[in-house]
């Protein structure tokens, strides 16, 4: 590639249930605050890449078009990304694209969702996901993908619920120092597990809520880069894959287009043993099990040895491996597409020493971030290094 | 407690409940009611077509020799036209299960939904279908049973995956 690339500024909104503010509105104030931090006018902005996920939580068609304005993306080269859940880790990816060919020195990356306008549930928009001939007659909702592929990662390797529990309130917990979460919160494994059963094994405190909110991210390439910041965070490494939407063709119990896409993204930022390598790990909890699921997709766990790692801490923030120290969707929240982009802005603040009181204790130079989505079908995963 | 150090303030206003009740903001509500009409699809056609009949067919790639279910009219792996039709058996392995206390709009349900993937015995191994479960306590389902489709008597049955009521244990037979 031409160019190395460097994130140089994040920023982003609360994550609540419900925000006043427009979806245009919440995308300005995100972007705005990026800018901001990267010391940066939007003159000086060449391409402008936006991610949101489902139209159907809007009810708005031609989102990307729609969002533009609130993006920064007016009379600039533009491109708005989508992978499912994926959106947010590929957002920045596609900022990649553009600053790595050389094509352009700067490109803003935003990602924006607000869930709550459709009713009664924005899960309601996930219904349209499955096949239309062949599964949406049985009652399909989208907790089902989830409850049946962490019932067969429990069978398949003998997980307790209370192991993967300790998952929700480790990220809870996390979630408690930052100040845009929406459920922060001190809870235990027996608050977990007598949370009524939504989709048996998922309970209540094992999900993430719905969300609204925004992130972005200001890229670089290294010339520009190196003149705005002592402190420029590399993307070194990206990679994205998909499989099939025949997901009940597929080994539930593993991640494989995970493990492709984390391959993808070592590969270019020159990482061997990814364990020993990467320092912090911002992995995709949209559920309790999923942060252990795609650990070991990630290579950062032994197939079913990441609920081991979990309940002897390895992954809190003190631990050798700390993963997701922001709280997760789990903690702060999950508007789709933002809550992927706000793991790829605790890694930018963690890299630069700059996380207050969620700093790790570790000396963390180099972190990942990764996010998962569609039919149970997309990895995407960036590397970043101080 | 910062994102960062260097920023102080975060941008945006939550509006909760109460808000709403107290009518503090404004809202404009819309109903979007299309209705589509879907082609099923030449594979799924001939599926659809055979549920009727009381029989689940699949589609074999004599490259990879994969039997596929549900039935596509390419390999999706090896990228060539599948070759022929072979009919499979209404019995299956229960691969994974949940019980959904919750239905498609994410309400409440009274009953719960038993809801699993079964591998369909006659198709390469790890070929499911989403389906359902009944005749069975919830209690009792296990990951590796042994189930079997009960079907809807033939004038019921209209060429739709829910020809097929649910699968039930063998073992209760």
């Amino acid at each position: 590639m031409k160019n190395r690339v460097a994130i140089v500024g994040a920023g982003m909104t609360l994550f609540r249930r419900r925000m006043l503010e427009s979806p245009k509105e919440l995308s300005f104030e995100a972007t705005r605050m990026a800018l901001d931090s990267a010391g940066l006018e939007l003159k000086d902005i060449q391409s402008v890449v936006s991610g949101s996920a489902p139209d159907a939580f809007d009810g708005v068609h031609m989102k990307g078009e729609y969002l533009l304005d609130g993006m920064g993306g007016i009379g600039k080269p533009n491109q708005r990304v989508y992978v499912g859940g994926g959106t947010g880790v590929f957002t920045p990816i596609g900022g990649w694209w553009n600053v790595a060919s050389g094509m352009y020195d700067t490109c803003l990356c935003v990602a924006e969702e607000k869930m709550s306008p459709l009713h009664p549930h924005p899960q309601y928009a996930f219904w349209s996901i499955f096949d239309q001939i062949l599964e949406r007659p049985l009652g399909t909702t989208l907790l089902w993908i989830f409850s049946l592929e962490m019932r067969r990662y429990m069978h398949k390797y003998g997980i307790k619920e209370e192991e993967i529990a300790s998952v929700a309130v480790k990220n809870k917990g996390n979630a408690v120092d930052h100040p845009c979460a929406q459920l922060g919160a001190k809870i235990t494994v027996e608050d977990v597990m007598n949370s009524e059963p939504i989709c048996w094994p998922v309970k209540r405190l094992d999900v993430s809520p719905p969300s609204d909110g925004a992130a972005a991210v200001v890229l670089a390439s290294e010339k520009v880069a190196k003149k705005l910041t002592d402190q420029p965070v590399w993307l070194d490494g990206v990679g994205w894959t998909l499989d099939s939407t025949h997901w009940t063709n597929r080994d539930l119990a593993y991640p494989e287009y995970v493990e492709k896409a984390a391959w993808m993204a070592y590969k270019m930022a020159g990482i061997k043993k990814p364990r020993k390598e990467i320092d912090i790990a911002e992995v995709y909890d949209p559920f309790d099990y999923k942060e252990l699921h795609h650990m070991e997709g990630l290579q950062l766990a032994g197939k079913g040895e990441a609920p081991q790692m979990a309940v002897d801490g390895v992954t809190q923030r003190d631990g050798d491996l700390p993963v997701c120290p922001s709280g997760g969707l789990l903690g702060v929240g999950n508007p789709i597409a933002a809550a992927g982009m706000m793991k790829i802005c605790e890694v930018f603040w963690q890299l630069r020493g700059e996380a207050g009181k969620r700093q790790v204790k570790k000396d963390a130079r180099t972190g990942l971030a990764q996010a998962w989505g569609d039919l149970m079908q997309v990895g995407t995963v960036a590397v970043m290094r101080s | 407690m910062k994102v960062s150090q260097k920023i102080t303030s975060y941008p945006g206003h939550e509006i909760t409940p109460e808000d709403i009740k107290e009518g503090k903001y404004l809202d404009a509500v819309y109903k979007f009611e299309p209705k589509y009409s879907w082609a099923a699809g030449v594979a799924i056609s001939r599926f659809l077509a055979e549920l009727k009949e009381g029989k689940i067919i699949a589609r074999k790639c004599m490259n990879c020799k994969r039997i596929l279910v549900p039935p596509r009219m390419y390999c999706e792996q090896c990228f060539r036209p599948t070759d022929e039709w072979i009919q499979i058996k209404d019995t299956g392995t229960v691969n994974t299960y949940s019980i959904s206390h919750v239905g498609t709009d994410a309400r409440r349900l009274k009953t719960p939904i038993l809801v699993a993937v079964v591998d369909l015995d006659g198709a390469t191994p790890g070929m499911g279908i989403l389906h359902n479960l009944g005749e069975v306590e919830p209690s009792k389902i296990k990951v590796g049973m042994k189930v079997r489709a009960v079907w809807k008597s033939s004038s019921e049955r209209q060429g739709a995956i829910t020809d097929i009521r649910y699968f039930k244990p063998i073992g209760d037979e």
